[in-house]
């Protein structure tokens, strides 16, 4: 089936099996590798992207139903060259190992801000629960994404 | 910097040109000549070292050798100085999230004296990387960091003399700082220009001599991650993420049971579909197609019937009473979790047991576990012609990837030389990924389709085709003295392993054994091997014989050791931890801790019970860790703070169930792992021994936390929850007993 995709402010004229996930297409198709697989199940939030500036596991989603609405991968992200404020926050923080789960914590942490600008340690957990790190980075995500608000707060982008 | 006077050279040519290096190559000898004469222009050094399997141990030096024979020679690493001072250096050791790109260059960069950013590592290519047995074991820092600090000295040693004798100084009167050599009256030349772009390879011994830990520079400081930003911006590719042009997406058929054999196959539908190509051979059976999704929808038309296996099929439900009673025939030699060594027997523990004050049976239990790495395995395989002959090339994510290089060569009959295997950075492994099963499927849909295939598992396959962390039962019988000394242990594993299986305490009466069993489910390495469980089981008893006596577990602990350095992190954690404060109703407090790999850890919990329903939950965790010289006290916090919360599954709510050869929880949503909201506040204290060697911290951190959380159950209800993980749907409540509570 033919349909446009909207990635990262670019669109795909693509031609796909719309029960594809939207995962499978942006790797598969579109080589952006920077989404994960880690589960299949959204069960781990590694493959979040945001569709619509929604917070979605992109594992489950159809490709068909991104159709026409504005996607944005980890790759979207920096600006110019220069880091999004959970990304330069994740750096500072140094809030990963192998760094498998980082782009869908980053993605997950990116919606989270836009709802909740100024998180307490509580949200930040909450709304990360669905993000799974097998490496035990947790407290150093808790204080990149609050370090994330701050950074954001003084004028960064995003 | 000033140039060099033309007068005073050239240099000994002899000695400094490049020559046949002779050396045991481990079967890519060729390759590796020819790999060394392409580096062009520039310095080679490669360290030629005794084989040491240096497994941490106190005591132990830098190379941990038997002194009754003679180790062979091999390769312990090589690097390459560019004529324009790019460092490269190369080393087997792979990175799986620990962090050793970073902290090994570091140790690098120290002894050579060049700035870190100059320093690149190649890991884990079978082709270019000196042979090594994989990265596990915490052997990175303790063996491989000691390997290229002396590589980084002798090449520093010999710029030295390379300068000495263009300047025709004395080189005593040169300093090499900065990837310069400097002379008198700053006169200075950098190391890449000494080679003159001519190709020089020098090899050196390990007899030199290395930079005390309170001199270090480089090492010892908190770098941050030398690839951190591929890491935040999606960029870094692991296993998974590899491609090539024309590749196709593998998917192999999987057994309805383990163990099961095929029994017919019809694959003709599958046949049909285009762009699918179908290889069947024996009980392989697997599809490539141009996507993933076309290789699952091909997988589903291929009709199999499946035969189970003959024998017994024991569950998750009876795996304990099956374990005790059915022994592995094999008497020696390695075991998945050790080495199964005699029984270790001191004094006569039958009589000291009979004569104690007092005496405490009991039996321990630990579910199989799985690793549950982020990134499933996963496998790119092409294979090429080449003037002389095939040759076969995998990216995969693998902790050993010269075993599977031999697994690949023994798979398809070929020389290992004409295979070449190749660890991208990888979502990591804890121990999980030793094997190259995922090579092996991928490189057999490459050759049958003639093209580049990829075969990335899903997490179900990870779940039901990995290898788990071997379940066991320990039993463990101890007597006291009415005082507090430990005067008998009779202590015997079944199945877990033999890692750390002795005690650290001083007990004039032991017996220890290891009985390994037929595992019905496949079985393997996980962080820390069998220290998780042995240390279970030995510090929940020991908690127990100290409340059996009303003395404080910190005390008797300290009563019965005689290790100042594992008696110094006990008193840290429990000082840092406010033992002996008090705690909230429903509340316990609980400690352990001990010593493997060359890391002597304890850690301090606090939990709460939640009284209705038996759910645990930790409120705060303190570890103290001492593994001698830090190298990256940043790095070293990352390992303790991940080892503590992995250790949380494990401790709490991780198993394996699994009934008639089949895994029943099989899915992230069946099986928990960690999550935010398990996490507590945790703090980390690093006691940083400068007058001790470097030894690794990816495992040892793991093991006081479970029986830490364990006592601390029992200080809050007075329940001893004897198998792990301990409360998964609850704690049994009905046990309790009035507990002698510290806290």
């Amino acid at each position: 089936m033919k349909m446009t995709l909207e990635v990262n402010g670019t669109r795909h004229e693509i031609d796909v099996d719309p029960a594809r996930s939207l995962l499978g297409v942006l790797r598969e198709e579109l080589g952006l590798t920077g989404t994960k697989y880690g589960c299949g199940e959204s069960e781990c939030g590694a493959c979040t992207v945001l569709l619509g500036g929604r917070a979605v596991h992109s594992c489950v989603t159809p490709v068909a139903s991104a159709a026409g609405t504005p996607v944005t991968t980890i790759e979207g992200l920096p600006k110019d060259g220069v880091l999004h404020p959970v990304q330069q926050a994740f750096l500072n923080e140094g809030a990963f190992q192998c760094a498998y789960c980082t782009p869908g914590m980053i993605m997950r942490a990116v919606a989270l801000l836009a709802e909740t600008p100024a998180p307490s340690e509580q949200q930040v957990k909450d709304g990360l629960e669905g993000n799974v790190c097998r490496c035990g980075t947790h407290p150093r995500v808790i204080a990149a994404v609050q370090r994330a608000a701050t950074l954001s707060a003084n004028g960064g982008h995003g | 910097m000033s140039a060099p006077d033309s007068t005073m050279r050239p240099t000994e040519p002899e000695r400094y040109e490049l020559r046949e290096v002779t050396l045991r190559l481990d079967g890519n000898g060729t390759t590796r000549r020819e790999f060394i004469k392409t580096l062009g222009g520039g310095l080679v050094v490669v360290l030629v070292t005794k084989s040491a399997f240096a497994w941490g141990r106190p005591g132990a030096g830098d190379a941990a050798v038997s002194e009754t024979e003679e180790p062979p020679e091999e390769i312990g690493a090589w690097l390459h100085i560019g004529e324009d001072g790019a460092v490269t250096v190369y080393t087997g050791k792979v990175e799986f999230g620990q962090g050793i790109r970073t902290s090994l260059a570091q140790e690098l960069a120290e002894e050579l004296h060049v700035p870190l950013s100059s320093v690149t590592l190649v890991m884990g290519d079978t082709d270019l990387t000196p042979f090594d047995m994989g990265t596990f074991g915490s052997r990175s820092t303790p063996q491989m960091g000691t390997q290229l600090r002396k590589v980084g000295a002798a090449a520093r040693e010999l710029l030295l003399g390379l300068a000495a004798e263009r300047w025709q100084v004395n080189r005593a009167t040169l300093i090499a700082k900065d990837g310069q050599i400097v002379g008198a009256k700053g006169k200075s030349l950098s190391y890449g220009a000494l080679t003159d772009g001519r190709p020089l390879t020098e090899v050196v011994r390990e007899d030199v001599a290395l930079t005390p830990a309170d001199e270090w520079v480089v090492a010892g400081t908190s770098e941050p991650r030398v690839n951190e930003r591929a890491l935040v911006t999606g960029t870094h590719r692991y296993p998974s993420d590899m491609v090539l042009p024309d590749m196709l997406y593998g998917k192999v058929l999987r057994p309805t049971s383990i163990g099961a054999t095929l029994g017919q196959v019809d694959t003709s539908a599958t046949e049909a579909l285009p762009g699918v190509t179908v290889h069947h051979d024996g009980d392989f059976v697997g599809v490539a197609a141009p996507n993933t999704f076309a290789a699952e929808q091909a997988l589903e038309t291929i009709q199999a019937i499946w035969k189970r296996a003959p024998g017994p099929e024991p569950s998750s439900d009876d795996i304990y009473e099956y374990l005790r009673k059915t022994p592995r025939p094999q008497t020696s030699g390695f075991h998945e979790g050790g080495f199964i060594e005699r029984p270790h027997v001191v004094g006569d523990v039958a009589a000291a047991l009979a004569s104690a004050d007092h005496r405490v049976t009991r039996t321990y239990n630990v579910a199989y576990i799985a690793h549950v790495p982020l990134e499933p395995r996963a496998a790119l395989a092409q294979w090429t012609d080449e003037h002389d002959g095939p040759k076969l090339t995998v990216w995969t994510g693998t902790q050993r990837p010269f075993a599977v290089q031999e697994q690949l060569a023994t798979a398809f009959g070929m020389p290992k030389e004409r295979v070449r295997v190749i660890v991208p950075d990888t979502g990591a492994g804890y121990g999980g990924k030793h094997t190259g099963e995922c090579a092996v499927e991928a490189a057999r849909l490459a050759k049958a389709a003639g093209k580049p295939v990829t075969v990335r598992w899903t997490r179900e396959e990870e779940f039901r085709w990995a290898y788990f962390r071997p379940a066991g039962v320990i039993d463990v019988d101890a007597g006291i003295s009415r005082d507090g000394k430990i005067t008998a242990w009779a202590f015997d594993n079944y199945n877990s392993g033999s890692a750390a299986i002795r005690p650290m305490y001083a007990i004039p009466n032991q017996r220890i054994e290891f009985h390994p069993s037929e595992s019905p489910l496949r079985q393997g390495s996980y962080r820390g091997l069998a220290a998780t469980a042995n240390h279970f089981a030995r510090e929940m008893h020991v908690d127990e014989l100290a409340h059996t006596i009303g003395m404080d577990p910190v005390a008797f602990r300290l009563k019965n050791l005689d290790d100042d350095r594992l008696a110094a992190v006990f008193k840290s954690a429990a000082e840092k931890f406010g033992w002996g404060d008090k705690v909230p109703d429903g509340h316990g407090v609980g400690i352990g801790g001990g010593f493997e790999k060359g890391g002597y850890v304890a850690t301090a919990v606090e939990v709460a019970v939640d009284r209705a329903r038996g759910g645990v939950k930790l409120v705060r965790a303190v570890t103290a860790f001492d593994c001698g010289a830090i190298v990256n006290p940043d790095g070293l916090r990352h390992q303790i703070e991940g080892a503590l919360i992995q250790g949380i599954g494990g401790a709490l709510f991780e198993a394996i169930d699994f009934a008639h050869a089949v895994i029943t929880n099989a899915h992230l949503a069946e099986y928990r792992v960690p999550r935010f909201s398990d996490v507590p506040p945790i703090e980390v204290v690093l006691v940083n021994r400068k007058d001790q060697p470097s030894f690794g911290a990816g495992e040892t951190p793991i093991m006081g936390l479970a029986p830490a959380v364990g006592a601390a159950i029992f200080d809050a209800v007075g329940v001893r929850v004897a198998t792990l993980p301990m409360a998964r749907g609850g704690i049994d409540l009905s046990k309790a007993q009035t507990p002698v509570g510290n806290g």
